[in-house]
């Protein structure tokens, strides 16, 4: 009896030995394979926790739900009119960024491999999307990051197949600062920055002091600040500030730090004196309540948000935010529905009959290259050997009215993409010391 | 001379604030011998019952309701979170792990901290939270050429306050004495019929509510959002090392040393700011590794 048992577990064990060595062996062979169930799957990635998930992660999820209701009850305007993505129902899944890269990357390989996703938006860290990037091509699985801004994407992919990027670079943020500044303020002579001491602050400070020895020559860096990640009190690093005498601070902390820095340098008097030009300003648009100084300069890291155009899918996709979450779309949720309608564009560009999931190469032969319609105007995949989108970048001055309780951008100034954006092939940082050379600004 | 001038006034307030974070931490190891990190948390609830408090106190229907009830309303914010999350923690929970191993403590409390962590998010979410009125009402000063905000002029007063209340408390008073017996020897104390549990619970309930106290004076001056309470507990643990563990005194002098190294390398040196609060933490533990007013303990056989 016990002999039997025995026997049996060692042939199940052997069994499920084989079972496992062999579903191995066909996710490492066979591509990403479709769900189904007749419905488009689709994975979307963003922080739901930790210190990103206010400010970017949540208004981004949110977006993507609110875009994929309205997609599959096909209520968009037209070119995105027909039902869902080719007729097929857009099905979410929607996965927590935080944790880490090592995590991402599990939680990536889980989506494609077990979930057996379409595509997969998503990713706000940079460290996170350098991570997920070789395995999404590994994988065969289309992904399309909707937020991250690191350079370094497309240099360390340097022949990309599967991954996209419909946001902008950073260097993009900064170069346009450094245009905006020469462009309404040029008699600046001294200016001051605080990033927060990781590879996105350090990153920015960079591109921004070199862009600005282009733009404003005279203008010098009297003080460069780099409190840590969620340090939150910033009154040491004011009073630094404060005794350099800035005209200009250029910060690009983000979320619940930028709220903070701002709140307290407003509060130590350096934004009477100085004007804080803030990267990531417009998430906050609708929490200052007049903390921020009029005056203060804000972008948007695109013509995202409170910068996007008049056009009808703008139009449509405000009302829709709008009405599920009482509260105008920042930039964050701007660019998710930017990466959703660009995937749409691409599947239905790729499929040959109505109702068909075209395979992921294909639809990544589609998306490259093209041009398609979006929130914020016409967005066209030109660089990164048509992976990486081009578009112009926004500035303008943050005005609180105490009466009606609402804010609104005055001065408003908009550089197109190729102003400045690095040519394919040209790292951002050689090109801003060359002195932007084949810039061309409107 | 202006920087130097400078580093004096940013190492003195946020010295302040770190003694105020850290005294609720030194309290209770000082008596209990729980190195309680889940004094985070205590110190994120206090912020986010505060920054939610003030937040609906504006929002209000009256809308012009005088400023000063916003101060109050910190205190009370603090006062009662303290008092309920301490005594529902020590209790239920606290209560039955005495007389287990320090480091069983430290795990158990880190459990806390995670899970308290987790539940703020459930109640409050992720969205950050802003109550900056009281900040901002309070306007600033000029002192010597440079604005400081009064509201953190205010905080160096409050600090001096708690540490010379509770200095006052343990040295002047006669639950103060009683406490000293159980720092100093748990099992006499009791045999010579101290109520210990009710020490440790009037202990820990007070460094519940000082934790909480330091997160709603903290919650004007920023922006209260997840992972508040981890960011602050390895600076209060630094603090608390280098003073001694346990010693009010030392989280004082520990607050100081560490407040103006920090502000000193912002001012001269700002790419050694992060290493700073680390660099003097292990120099002080190279030449006393008790800490600067850490006590050796005898050990008993």
């Amino acid at each position: 009896m016990t002999n039997t048992v025995s026997v049996t577990r060692k042939t199940l064990r052997r069994l499920s030995l084989t079972m496992a060595a062999s579903a191995l062996a066909l996710a490492a062979v066979a591509p990403a394979q479709a769900a189904e169930n007749g419905k488009f799957r689709l994975g979307i990635v963003t922080f739901l926790s930790g210190g990103a998930a206010g400010p970017f992660g949540v208004p981004s999820a949110n977006a993507a739900k609110v875009v994929i209701d309205q997609l599959n009850a096909g209520a968009l305007p037209a070119p995105y009119a027909s039902k869902g993505i080719n007729g097929a129902e857009i099905e979410m899944v929607l996965i927590d960024e935080n944790g880490g890269a090592t995590k991402q990357v599990e939680e990536f390989r889980n989506l494609v491999q077990r979930q057996k996703v379409d595509a997969v938006v998503g990713y706000i860290s940079s460290g996170d999307c350098l991570a997920v990037s070789p395995v999404a091509e590994e994988l065969g699985a289309l992904t399309v990051f909707y937020d991250c801004g690191t350079s370094r994407l497309f240099v360390e992919n340097k022949a990309p197949k599967f991954v996209f990027r419909t946001g902008l670079d950073a260097a993009v943020d900064n170069i346009g600062a450094a245009r905006y500044l020469a462009a309404t303020r040029p008699d600046i002579t001294r200016y001051a920055g605080v990033q927060q001491n990781y590879s996105w602050g350090q990153d920015s400070w960079a591109d921004f002091t070199a862009a600005m020895k282009q733009t404003l020559p005279k203008a010098e860096a009297v003080e460069s600040q780099m409190p840590k990640l969620f340090q939150g009190q910033y009154g040491a690093e004011i009073s630094a500030v404060s005794v350099k005498r800035p005209q200009i601070v250029h910060s690009s902390l983000w979320g619940g730090d930028m709220e903070a820095l701002v709140l307290q340098a407003s509060a130590r008097g350096l934004l009477d004196d100085a004007t804080a030009i803030l990267t990531c300003g417009e998430s906050a648009l609708e929490r200052y309540q007049g903390q921020a100084p009029n005056g203060t300069i804000v972008g948007a890291r695109g013509p995202f948000g409170a910068f996007a155009p008049q056009n009808a899918l703008n139009t449509w996709f405000t009302g829709v935010y709008q009405n599920a979450y009482q509260m105008a779309p920042t930039y964050p949720a701007s660019k998710m529905a930017q990466a959703i309608l660009g995937l749409k564009h691409a599947a239905e560009k790729a499929a040959k009959a109505p109702g068909e999931i075209p395979a992921p190469a294909a639809i990544a032969a589609a998306f490259k290259g093209t041009s398609f319609e979006s929130v914020s105007g016409t967005v066209q995949m030109s660089r990164a050997d048509g992976h990486q989108a081009l578009q112009g970048i926004s500035y303008g001055e943050y005005h609180y009215d105490a009466k009606t309780k609402k804010a609104e951008l005055k001065n408003v100034k908009s550089f197109s993409g190729t102003c400045v954006t690095p040519p394919d092939g040209t790292e951002a940082q050689d090109w801003i010391k060359a002195g932007f050379p084949g810039a061309k600004c409107e | 001379m202006n920087s130097i001038y400078a580093v004096l006034i940013d190492g003195t307030i946020y010295a302040s604030w770190l003694f105020l974070v850290a005294a609720g931490l030194t309290v209770i190891y000082g008596v209990m011998r729980i190195l309680n990190m889940a004094h985070g948390s205590f110190y994120a609830i206090g912020a986010y019952a505060a920054a939610s408090m003030v937040g609906w106190y504006f929002n209000g229907e009256g809308a012009a309701l005088p400023v000063w009830g916003s101060y109050l309303m910190l205190v009370v914010c603090a006062l009662v979170a303290g008092l309920v999350v301490g005594l529902v923690i020590e209790r239920g929970l606290l209560r039955l792990m005495y007389g287990r191993d320090e480091i069983l403590m430290v795990i158990i409390t880190y459990a806390l901290l995670l899970i308290l962590e987790d539940g703020m998010k459930m109640v409050w979410g992720v969205d950050p939270y802003m109550a900056f009125q009281p900040y901002a009402e309070m306007g600033r000063s000029v002192l010597g050429g440079l604005k400081v905000s009064n509201y953190d002029l205010a905080l160096i007063a409050v600090s001096l306050v708690v540490g010379g209340g509770l200095w006052a408390w343990l040295e002047r008073t006669n639950t103060g004495k009683v406490l000293r017996a159980v720092i100093h020897d748990r099992e006499v104390a009791m045999a010579m019929g101290v109520n210990v549990g009710l020490m440790f619970t009037l202990t820990f309930v007070l460094g519940t509510t000082l934790g909480a106290l330091a997160g709603a004076l903290t919650a004007p001056a920023i922006s209260v959002a997840p992972g508040l309470g981890v960011e602050v507990i390895v600076l209060a643990f630094a603090v608390v090392v280098v003073g001694g563990l346990g010693s009010i005194e030392g989280a004082a002098a520990g607050a100081l040393l560490v407040g103006l190294a920090r502000a000193a390398a912002v001012h001269y040196a700002p790419e050694l700011e992060l290493f700073v609060i680390y660099g003097v933490m292990s120099l002080v533990l190279a030449v006393r590794p008790q800490g600067l007013f850490g006590r050796t303990l005898v050990r008993k056989i």
